[in-house]
């Protein structure tokens, strides 16, 4: 168990595929020596990160630390000065149909019907694949309503269809869930769980609570300083429930962040 | 089930009573103190003395041919003039470059009251159409061009980032995305434009014109007849109030997403 917590800072490849069954669906990304700057801002420097396909990686640190950045940077949507970005083996350029973002705010077109929002991520606007996909979310009665009068985890469900609806090979989720309530945001956790079961996708979700991090990843990273500081495995099986392994996990990757009792830290397998 | 449909249409009704309920009082008013003798005929003719005057120029069919002559001037200006500035707005909204090179001096000469041309515009047309024309576009140009700029400046960047991220670029991220975000800011401009159209024209028709609503009352006041010339009044109040329908018309229909513009239920 304290193995699989301990890894060293960065250029240490994780081992593929330790958890998961490894599914041919998902990409693999590979980030080489990534530097992303903004002006005299070096927000990313020489960042290595190798995500296996189907795996559930996810990103924490602190506020400004750059997760958005590193997501951003897979989506297509940041370039890297230095450094190279791959996804599934070749060298990606910019934005690909088969990667997929949610942002922390839905982004749904208020002029478009739920329906016609989802539309947007089939090409074609396929409307019986997009029912399909709200079907998934469990929306498909509210396909004709305007965005305006659903809740905020509706929205996000939405937002979740519209992604899902071209089938990705890799999602990106950037604190989707950062906005909603407890419950909402326990039951929206569970169904993106489900849906990256059944579909076998890579996922990235980056997030500001380490509990949510455990809850749903196979992996957890923590960005600190413009690199990968931190690289847990989260070695426990699904579906998870808060046991004592459960708050292991988290308590030491919480104090790995905070940077508070390190030799506490230390004792338990760190060596940062 | 039954009772919220019909108190819905008891409140309906009684509030469209009340927003009616000055007008009428006015014109009650109105011809009573005219027909009582107290307003003379030759300072403000009675509402029957100037319904009838309509009467006659609509048996006679003048009436169309006026109504005709300023809409038509009215919608032409307004479609050069409306369309020039939304062209330029996206442009300008759109092209940074365009924007350096343009938004500046646009907003120079939108400084410059468009009424205050007419002598200038009278010198170079005459009392031609062009003339006419020509100012309606200028007026309504600026209100479609600042509203349709400012809405597309509003356009959330995370929507269009989003439309990106989907594959939407060029005229489908303008169509899907950028045009219906500007798009309540441009009906506020069209809304302002048409006002301005209805204004320009008639300080224009009244002031050179051989056709028209504004000749027909300049005319009609050279023969003293003050209920024609009080018929032109109500008939540009009537066109304006149905252009400000219309506009209305179209912000319930192509704004029905936006909570503010949803009919009541
Ligand atoms: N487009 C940008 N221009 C300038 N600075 C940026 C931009 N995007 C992010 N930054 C800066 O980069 C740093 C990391 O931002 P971000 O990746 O959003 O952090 P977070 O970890 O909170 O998601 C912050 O200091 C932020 O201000
Ligand atoms: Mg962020």
């Amino acid at each position: 168990m304290a193995s699989a917590l301990s890894s060293e800072k960065i250029n240490v490849k994780p081992e593929v595929g330790s958890l998961e069954t490894v599914s041919s669906r998902g990409l693999q990304v590979d980030v080489r020596d990534a530097v992303v700057q903004f002006g005299d801002l070096t927000v990313l420097r020489d960042l290595d990160l190798t995500i296996p396909s189907g795996q559930f990686l996810a990103i924490v640190g602190r506020s400004g630390c750059g997760k958005s950045t590193l997501l951003r940077l897979l989506a297509g949507l940041e370039r890297a000065s230095q450094g190279t970005v791959s996804l599934g083996g070749g060298a990606s350029a910019g934005l690909r149909p088969d990667v997929r973002v949610m942002f922390q705010d839905a982004r749904l077109l208020p002029w478009k019907t739920v329906l016609d929002n989802v539309r947007i991520g089939v090409e074609g606007g396929d409307k019986a694949k997009a029912l399909e996909a709200l079907e998934l979310v469990g929306l498909a009665d509210r396909a004709k309503e305007w965005p305006s009068v659903l809740s905020g985890g509706q929205r996000q469900r939405v937002a979740l269809a519209r992604a899902l609806v071209g089938d990705p090979s890799l999602l990106l989720f950037d604190e989707p869930l950062g906005a909603l309530d407890a419950l909402t945001r326990i039951e929206m956790q569970q169904l993106i769980e489900r849906l990256w079961l059944e579909r076998k996708f890579t996922a990235v979700l980056v997030t500001h609570d380490v509990s949510e991090a455990v809850a749903l990843a196979d992996r957890v990273v923590l960005v600190e300083n413009g690199i990968i500081a931190q690289d847990t495995s989260i070695a426990l099986a699904r579906p998870r429930e808060k046991d004592n392994g459960f708050t292991h996990y988290e308590s030491s990757i919480l104090n790995r962040v905070l940077k508070r009792n390190q030799t506490a830290a230390s004792n338990e397998g760190f060596s940062i | 089930m039954k009772s919220p449909a019909a108190r819905n249409w008891k409140t309906g009704t009684l509030s469209i009573g009340l927003e009616w309920l000055i007008p009428i009082l006015v014109v009650v008013i109105w011809q009573w103190l005219g027909s009582a003798g107290v307003i003379s005929q030759r300072i403000l003719p009675t509402p029957a003395s100037v319904v009838e005057a309509g009467w006659k120029l609509i048996r006679n069919g003048d009436l169309f041919v006026y109504i005709g002559d300023s809409t038509r001037r009215a919608l032409l200006g307004f479609v050069i003039g409306g369309g020039i500035g939304f062209i330029l707005a996206i442009l300008n909204g759109l092209a940074p470059l365009a924007e350096k090179l343009t938004d500046s001096s646009i907003q120079m000469i939108r400084t410059i009251p468009h009424l205050s041309l007419i002598p200038l515009i009278i010198a170079w047309f005459g009392i031609g159409e062009q003339g006419k024309i020509f100012l309606v576009a200028l007026g309504v140009a600026f209100p479609i061009y600042l509203n349709t700029v400012h809405g597309i400046r509003s356009v959330e960047p995370g929507l269009i980032e989003m439309g990106r991220t989907y594959g939407l670029k060029g005229f489908a991220l303008f169509r899907t995305i950028i045009f219906p975000g500007a798009l309540p800011s441009i009906l506020v401009g069209l809304r302002f434009a048409l006002g301005i159209m209805w204004i320009t024209l008639i300080v224009s028709e009244t002031i050179s014109s051989n056709s028209g609503i504004g000749f027909m009352a300049m005319n009609a006041r050279e023969f003293f007849q003050m209920d024609v010339v009080v018929l032109s009044i109500v008939i540009y109040a009537l066109l304006g109030k149905l252009s400000d329908w219309l506009a209305k018309l179209m912000e319930r229909s192509w704004l029905q997403w936006h909570p503010h513009f949803r009919p009541k239920k």
